[in-house]
């Protein structure tokens, strides 16, 4: 029973972690081109496990910039999980304490919102499920990372190979996930315009909290009340 | 980078493994607090996916150049009826196309 949930999520695991595979090898290019050695760089991403965060980091080791900046950097690019972890958080009640702690470690943007499509569909994320699609993700992003490192030369140049199309590319693809969702139509404009501002006036990282704090505020004003009938009822 | 030595280069990355993970937990610390989800909270947490991920996509977008633009609708319009690997691939593609179309 609970195999087969792990299985189902190893296999949504699979399409994501082959879609982040060049992302993994560029990171890790980048990084020992940055003068990181190959070990570092695959340790990165064992212990942060946040591709885009690990980018900004791994940028900014090749300058003298003191390490308490990059810390913060990476903090500021990864503010958006505090989002997610509080969006899942009431899908993860069921969870043992240990393995909520756990599912948390793993909660990157893919992995958000692959659970967050198993709550539309069935109402709730299995626990075996959830570390079957973790373990893939992470163990082909960590392996990725580690190939790039070790074989950076051959990745070349991002641009001239689409991979910075293929990153907003990637998100578009998950945004359209949840487009059944409640209030999808008004979110979607206002948090990208809010990105937008926000990209050039505060500047990056900030718009990403900025845009996605405008959306969630505006569901949360927007927000109507359950129709009368099961008000009593619901808890 | 010469000026670092390896155990200051593992103790950044583990400091910021560690602020990462921080944020993580925090928003389910917050949360958990709470005995009871009112609704209209639960109605902006169900808001979550689609606020933030579009924050990642919507500047690319403004910012990208013209084949940026075209790949991207290109994407949209494929992961309608398409998404996940197809989406990915046409809006890649596209992208690649329209540069080497340009640029050679």
């Amino acid at each position: 029973m609970s195999s087969s949930f792990f299985r189902q999520g190893a296999r949504a695991g699979m399409v994501v972690g082959f879609s982040t595979l060049p992302f993994g090898l560029l990171f890790g290019a980048v990084a020992v081109d940055g003068g990181m050695t190959p070990l570092e760089a695959t340790m990165m991403s064992g212990v942060i496990f946040g591709g885009a965060s690990q980018l900004v980091g791994v940028q900014m080791f090749g300058t003298h910039v003191p390490a308490w900046l990059i810390v913060l950097s990476v903090f500021a690019v990864n503010f958006r999980h505090i989002l997610y972890s509080a969006a899942l958080s009431p899908h993860l009640r069921a969870y043992s304490p240990l393995a909520r702690f756990s599912a948390l470690f793993f909660l990157t943007d893919p992995q958000f919102a692959e659970a967050s499509k198993q709550v539309d569909r069935n109402g709730k994320v299995e626990p075996s499920w959830y570390f079957g699609m973790a373990f893939v993700v992470y163990g082909l992003w960590v392996a990725s990372s580690a190939i790039g490192a070790l074989f950076g030369r051959l990745v070349g140049d991002p641009a001239a190979l689409g991979f910075d199309v293929l990153l907003p590319v990637y998100f578009l693809g998950l945004v359209l996930g949840f487009r059944r969702r409640p209030l999808f139509s008004i979110v979607v404009p206002i948090s990208a315009t809010a990105s937008i501002l926000a990209m050039h006036t505060v500047g990056s990282p900030w718009h990403v909290s900025i845009g996605a704090l405008a959306g969630v505020i505006a569901a949360l004003v927007l927000h109507k009340p359950a129709k009368t009938a099961d008000a009593g009822e619901t808890s | 980078m010469e000026h670092l030595t390896d155990l200051h280069t593992a103790l950044v990355i583990l400091a910021a493994g560690l602020a990462t993970y921080l944020t993580r937990i925090g928003g389910h610390l917050l949360v958990s607090a709470m005995t009871r989800i009112p609704p209209r909270l639960e109605t902006a947490l169900n808001a979550v996916p689609a606020a933030v991920l579009t924050t990642l996509v919507a500047p690319a977008f403004f910012d990208g150049g013209i084949e940026v633009k075209i790949a991207m609708i290109v994407a949209l319009l494929v992961g309608l009826r398409h998404p996940g690997l197809p989406l990915l691939i046409a809006g890649w593609g596209a992208a690649l196309l329209l540069r080497h179309l340009f640029l050679s």
